[in-house]
């Protein structure tokens, strides 16, 4: 019951924290710059300007969209949530994840303002120490060996990640060099070439036209 | 074990007071985003902002304390790191406006520390026991850790200012060399249709 009690507070509490405003049928999006094999969780909640109390309210009618796209731009989350709640999703390919929030609302009340709470954590953050611990019975310091590990594997993946666009950017500044060079030799051709049409149509033009 | 549990509340409540939030944004020209955050009074804040992407890299940011009062203000600015504890509780406020410019579009990251960074710290140990060398160590190594994926952050955003700025100069030198070879070919086929219409314009006159 109280391992109950604990899951409901964290969820309770982990909801609040940032926010921003966005109108009701605005879309907000953010990136997640991460490596692969890494897990991403959001927490929001949604709220709505009240004009009679000036104030945010709590509206369960409010559904909101969450749309997660991939490097590739390929959608690998798209759901409607409601007010309230949490999405997951685990990367597969290494880079920039967008991540886009909007609400469902239609035109009944548009031009209102929304409140968004949000809350994104990536990697070991993920992780919930309490629960873990109270579930696989582990004292403080296994706790705590537990959390180093998982800060060091996400270090590393980091680094893996690191690599592959180092990578990525060798490559890019790789063709960037030969084009640059290609293009330097394919430009004195070209200029070559202009310039030897060029001399042989005017010979022929000014024979024809008897001026030499 | 009711007691542990109890134990385990309080630490949680803790853990709610503790956040740290990173986002990456992306601020179109003539916009601004802001972003608040309810936070209690005593607590030492970190905010930390960089532009990754976008014009001159600079974005202005100011951040307002409950009170409306400017705690910080600094225009075109690349990166930069303001900490500082909050002296009343309530909504501060942080701002990025890109609103001096009128078509770069820019991306912003913001990572927002708020409270003691190690919640493992206070979730476990509300204070009823000395912790043991090991502990002690274990703590360190994770602040370190910590430090170590901070530089790493750092690192990867100016990576990524690096590779979009390669990416970008990739394509501009392709487009340049297409276009400045139709412009050698056009101007040579003009410079000689130029040509014969000197010639051949006047020569009927005669």
């Amino acid at each position: 019951m109280y391992l109950y009690l604990v899951i409901a507070l964290s969820l309770l509490v982990v909801a609040d924290g940032l926010y921003f405003h966005i109108a009701e049928t605005e879309k907000k999006c953010f990136i997640e710059e991460i490596p692969d094999e890494t897990m991403v969780m959001g927490n929001y909640k949604v709220q709505l300007y009240d004009p009679n109390t000036k104030g945010y309210g709590d509206y369960p009618n409010i559904g909101m969209h969450v749309e997660v796209k991939d490097p590739d731009d390929k959608v690998i989350l798209s759901k409607l949530y409601t007010a309230e709640g949490r999405f997951t999703f685990t990367s597969h390919t290494p880079g920039e994840h967008l991540i886009c929030l909007y609400s469902n609302s239609s035109a009944w009340f548009s031009g209102a303002q929304l409140r968004v709470h949000l809350d994104i954590q990536a990697g070991e953050h993920t992780q919930d120490y309490q629960q873990i611990a109270s579930k696989d019975k582990l004292n403080e310091l296994q706790l705590r060996v537990r959390q180093l590990l998982d800060q060091v594997e996400q270090i590393t993946k980091e680094q893996a990640y690191q690599r592959y666009r180092e990578d990525r950017f060798r490559q890019t500044s790789e063709s960037t060099n030969s084009r640059v060079l290609w293009w330097s030799l394919g430009q004195t051709v070209v200029l070559v070439c202009t310039g030897l049409w060029q001399m042989r149509h005017l010979k022929g033009f000014f024979e024809a036209k008897k001026l030499v | 074990m009711g007691f542990a549990c109890v134990h385990l509340l309080i630490a949680l409540l803790h853990v709610g007071l503790v956040a740290s939030i990173e986002l990456t944004f992306e601020l179109p020209d003539n916009q601004h985003q802001c972003f608040y955050e309810d936070i209690k009074a005593g607590v030492d804040v970190v905010l930390e902002f960089q532009v990754v992407t976008g014009g001159q890299y600079d974005v202005d940011m100011t951040l307002e304390d409950p009170a409306g009062r400017q705690l910080y203000k600094d225009i075109k600015k690349q990166y930069d790191s303001y900490s500082f504890k909050t002296e009343t509780p309530g909504t501060y406020k942080a701002c990025f406006s890109n609103e001096f410019s009128t078509f770069s579009h820019k991306i912003v990251y913001m990572d927002w520390q708020i409270g003691d960074q190690d919640n493992l710290k206070k979730a476990i140990t509300p204070g009823i026991h000395a912790m043991s060398q090991l502990e002690n160590s274990a703590v360190a190594i994770g602040e370190r850790l910590r430090m170590v994926d901070d530089y790493q952050t750092h690192h990867r955003l100016r990576e990524a200012t690096g590779r979009k700025r390669a990416e970008q100069l990739n394509e501009r030198v392709m487009y340049w060399s297409l276009g400045q070879t139709a412009v050698v070919v056009l101007i040579g086929i003009a410079q000689v249709i130029l040509l014969r219409s000197f010639f051949s314009d006047k020569r009927p006159r005669y």
